[in-house]
């Protein structure tokens, strides 16, 4: 099975279908006759020629080449890889969702209206704020809707957006990018020993050009933020907005809300906590959660309920306008309501309980062979650092590829970048304890072997389809496409040079 | 609570490992007056069954296009999905996966997105394509500021034959780096030309325009490309990829960067979104792509295998000078219309295409006979058309939908200078019966 090295176009043989059309039923159906000359394509796209069983085998070929959460355990830190329901698929798939057009008048798609409306309903009671936005499609997409309705709140009371954003060193990488596209400067805040924000750096940096600061609780460390409300006061105090990342919100259901802490804003990862599928990197979906004062910022248009009546509200003349074409991913939306609802009040709370038990019994287990760079009981995810590793050569990279030989897929690395070869753990709470204790048993051959037999560790993995990759000649000569008779390794010329 | 595997009695033993008396031990960080202290106000879970009953119920009061026939476009169509696809998308290997970050352990995803990247070149008649975006919209929104930083200029000029919708995306991306963005009106249905060339200036990044426009009306692109050129601004096309199986590829026409929304590409139309946006550019553009890349190199043993590559690009490094924050894409609408692609061939997107067309016209005639309705525009269309009607198309509408007819779009929601006039998209999925019914209700409703 893992010998299978073949693209789709590979198998192509010409006048093999896999498609079955019906003929024309209308009297002409030449788009020659239809359409001027000089709108026609005059060859055909290079697209492969095969049979439907074809398709079949090697996509399910392919698929074979990849982990996913249901087939090994998945210990990701910050992205929350839980059991996705397949009750949720079914739901996303009822004709009613999955056939509806978006353009559908309002009156003709009560029931999704409906959803939506309660959806942001549910979201905004579980993160303690006024109103949600369900438009953004990834938490990325969230950080920007929310720093664009800081930017016209700013815009609209004082005149100006204000020019800065402030973050943490430790955020996720897309924080930066998301301001900088929203038109700010990012300042980075340095983190203090315990790994938590510098309260003196933050008020140094705190002036009344800053927007917003940005800031991710449980922090990427998965380490509580126990000055959080003092930092949120300091904040409001200069008039800055205080945005949450709620990539980490799995850790607080039920127990803590970002609005309760004095966040203005949240995002939330719906194919993080609220299991929709992260499909090998999307779709995913990123409501932002957001205080009164922000309302009239919404994106456009709003689901909205009068009374009996659903509706998308457009006239809403202060909002920051539209993310997508259509209303979000509505899809996700459906996933992550039934999940909702399956869970309840009580089942939220348990998903936080039980995600907080199982990172700090990895912690427990494997802290006497991985340095720990930070004290206290973690929140739901733990990082440990490989640098007592790194003596005897073997770094984070290593362990990864050596756990996915064990049988599981790896931890996030190098990631919070404040930690040297982090290593980044999330069990999140569908694991149960029997998996929990497999992985830290790997996690401890793994640890012995980088001082008794290194050359296993490098040596991995021996198990997958391939064996790390060259990442340099990836970079240096890019082959992004394939092309007719180059199906060696590698061939095509580097694509900077390519181009008229 | 089934998706929690731990009982009570593991969770004590677990705790005893950590040293901790119970869970709020592990909570000491937060503080008390932080704390809920009380569920959350949320309805009780519900078990399976009756949930199961409730989502019906909301699923069941939206008219879709299972239970309708649908003549609604406006970006979002009703091809035909093949029943295969569904299938391999459920492949948990694919559809429980993350990012390709171990790419050892992600082989499938990443040879998939290898595909779809050749698939969309071949279509667009472009040099590279990255693994996709969020949707048509944001893909427009991200040429544009792809644009902008390589060529350093400051404003944004759009047809009005864009999609409203997709303008009105451009245009929140576009606030942030304060690029105006300039837009020039539509004649007969098509850009108007000289308001197009006297719109571009020496400051004009981008010149965008979409193929077939949002009256489904085919833009000459051209014209437009020579006109974006002259000034040294870049030529970005908005694209329906269906269309590309019989229409000529933006990049034979010059295009820069290629964009679009690829729903119809094996995708149901699913109230909305998840959807596919496309981005394709020139290969001399690539370091200025947003979002991922797949690339093939080799591994120890000189195997072929497949990376995210030319990361330096996205946040991961210089983050704060980043030139997108575009993280999470669609991957998995991405493997659907690989699978899509893979199934039609280059015959049967030709035959897809065909169809659509060839039904559009027979429906555009047929509707245009009706008497008091007349197409709104001359200029050559691909699927999908404008009718201009004696009554307002809201109240016809209505009275379609109790013959169980989704018949169009009205234009006069987007711009008030149509308000009688209704937009209809005709896919290979309609039959000329259908049409003939339409035909036969409208009538019904005008009389």
């Amino acid at each position: 099975m893992n010998e299978y090295d073949k693209l789709i176009f590979e198998l192509s043989v010409p006048g093999r279908v896999g498609f079955s059309l019906p003929d024309a039923d209308v009297p002409e159906a030449d788009p020659a006759r239809l359409l001027p000359a000089e709108h026609l394509r005059t060859t055909p796209p290079a697209l492969p020629e095969v049979s439907e069983f074809d398709a079949v085998r090697h996509y399910t070929r392919l698929s074979r080449m990849n982990y996913g959460v249901d087939t090994h355990f998945y210990p990701l830190g910050s992205c929350t890889m839980k059991y996705n329901p397949k009750v949720n698929e079914d739901m996303a798939r009822l004709p009613g969702f999955a056939r509806l057009h978006p353009l559908t008048p309002d009156e003709a798609m009560a029931g999704a209206l409906e959803l939506m409306v309660r959806l942001g309903e549910m979201l905004a009671e579980v993160v303690g704020m006024d109103a949600a936005s369900l438009q953004p499609a990834a938490g990325a997409q969230g950080e920007l809707a929310g720093v664009l309705m800081i930017r016209a709140f700013h815009l609209d009371r004082e005149g100006s957006p204000r020019k800065k954003v402030l973050v943490p060193d430790s955020a996720h990488g897309t924080n930066p990018a998301s301001t900088t596209i929203a038109g700010y400067q990012t300042i980075q805040l340095k983190s203090d020993a315990h790994g938590e924000v510098d309260l003196l750096d933050l008020e140094r940096n705190l002036d009344e050009d800053v927007a917003a600061f940005m800031i991710t609780v449980p922090n990427t460390l998965g380490l509580f933020e126990s000055k959080i409300l003092e930092i949120t006061g300091i904040c409001h105090a200069k008039g800055a907005q205080v945005y949450m990342d709620g990539a980490n919100l799995n850790a607080l259901l039920g127990i803590t809300r970002p609005g309760d802490l004095g966040f203005d804003v949240v995002h939330m990862n719906l194919h993080k906590t609220f299991t929709t599928p992260h499909g090998g990197g999307g779709p995913g979906a990123g409501p932002v959660g957001i205080k009164e004062h922000l309302k009239p910022f919404l994106p456009v248009p709003v689901p909205s309920r009068d009374g009996e009546r659903y509706r998308l509200d457009w006239k809403r003349p202060k909002s920051i306008g539209k993310l997508q074409s259509f209303w979000g991913n509505f899809g996700m939306l459906v996933r992550a309501y039934t999940y909702i609802r399956t869970m309840g009040p009580d089942g939220l709370r348990a998903v936080s309980d039980n995600a907080i038990v199982n990172a700090n019994y990895v912690k427990a287990r494997l802290a006497p062979h991985y340095d720990l760079p930070y004290a206290g009981h973690c929140m739901h995810e733990v990082v440990f650092s490989a640098r007592r590793q790194k003596r005897q050569g073997v770094v984070a990279t290593d362990i990864a590829k050596r756990l996915l030989d064990l049988g599981f897929y790896a931890p996030s690395i190098y990631f919070p970048m404040i930690v040297e070869e982090a290593l980044m753990i999330e069990p999140t709470e569908t694991e149960a304890k029997e998996t929990l204790d497999q992985f830290c048993d790997a996690m401890i051959q793994i640890a012995h072997e980088a001082e008794t037999a290194p050359e296993t560790v490098h040596a991995a993995p021996v198990t997958t389809p391939v064996n790390r990759l060259d990442q340099t000649l990836a970079a240096r000569q890019p082959n992004l496409r394939w092309r007719a008779g180059t199906s060696g390794p590698v061939g095509v010329p580097p694509a900077g040079r390519a181009g008229p | 609570m089934r998706y929690i595997a731990n009982t009570a009695a593991q969770r004590t033993e677990m705790l005893r490992t950590i040293g901790a008396s119970d869970v709020e031990a592990l909570l000491e960080r937060i503080p008390s007056k932080a704390r809920l202290g009380r569920e959350l106000g949320i309805p009780a879970a519900l078990a399976e069954g009756d949930l199961v009953a409730h989502v019906r119920a909301l699923a069941g009061q939206n008219a879709d296009g299972g239970g309708y026939v649908s003549f609604l476009g406006g970006g979002a169509y009703d091809h035909y999905v093949p029943s295969m696809i569904n299938h391999m998308l459920l492949r948990s290997e694919f559809f429980t996966a993350y990012t390709p970050y171990q790419p050892e352990a992600s082989q499938g995803t990443l040879r998939s997105i290898y595909e779809y990247q050749t698939m969309i070149c071949e279509l667009t008649g472009m040099d590279v394509t990255n693994a996709s975006v969020y949707d048509g919209g944001s893909a427009l929104a991200e040429a544009a500021l792809m644009a902008h930083g390589v060529t350093e200029r400051e404003q944004v000029v759009v047809s009005g034959a864009v999609s409203p919708l997709a303008r009105r995306v451009v245009a929140t991306y576009c606030a942030g780096p304060r690029l105006p963005l300039k837009t020039v009106p539509w004649a007969e249905g098509v850009t108007d030309l000289d308001a197009l060339r006297k719109a571009v200036t020496g400051k004009t990044a981008a010149v965008m325009v979409q193929y077939p426009n949002f009256f489904g009306c085919l833009e000459d692109l051209d014209a437009a490309a020579r006109i974006a050129h002259d000034r040294g601004a870049l030529f970005v096309v908005s694209v329906d990829p269906i269309a590309l199986g019989v229409l000529r590829p933006p990049g034979e026409a010059g295009a820069d960067i290629v964009v679009g929304e690829g729903q119809g590409l094996g995708n149901p139309v699913t109230g909305g979104g998840p959807y596919l946006g496309l981005f394709a550019c020139r290969a001399a553009l690539v370091r200025r792509m947003p979002g991922r890349l797949v690339g093939q190199t080799v591994d120890r043993q000189g195997r072929r295998g497949f990376v995210l590559t030319l990361q330096t690009r996205e946040q991961h490094i210089r983050r704060e000078k980043a030139t997108s924050n575009i993280c999470t894409n669609v991957a998995l609408v991405a493997l659907g219309a690989t699978i899509y692609l893979a199934l039609m061939g280059k015959e049967g997107l030709r035959k897809v295409a065909s169809l659509s067309t060839a039904k559009a016209h027979y429906a555009a005639d047929a509707l245009g006979r009706v008497p008091a309705v007349s197409r709104r525009f001359g200029a050559p269309f691909f699927k999908e058309f404008a009718l201009r009607l004696p009554k307002a198309p809201d109240r016809v509408l209505r009275a379609l939908r109790k013959r169980k007819i989704l018949g169009g779009v009205a234009l006069g929601h987007f711009d008030r200078t149509l308000r009688d006039c209704l937009l209809v998209a005709v896919t290979e999925n309609r039959t000329r019966a259908e049409i003939d019914a339409y035909v036969e209700a409208l009538g019904a409703a005008l009389a």
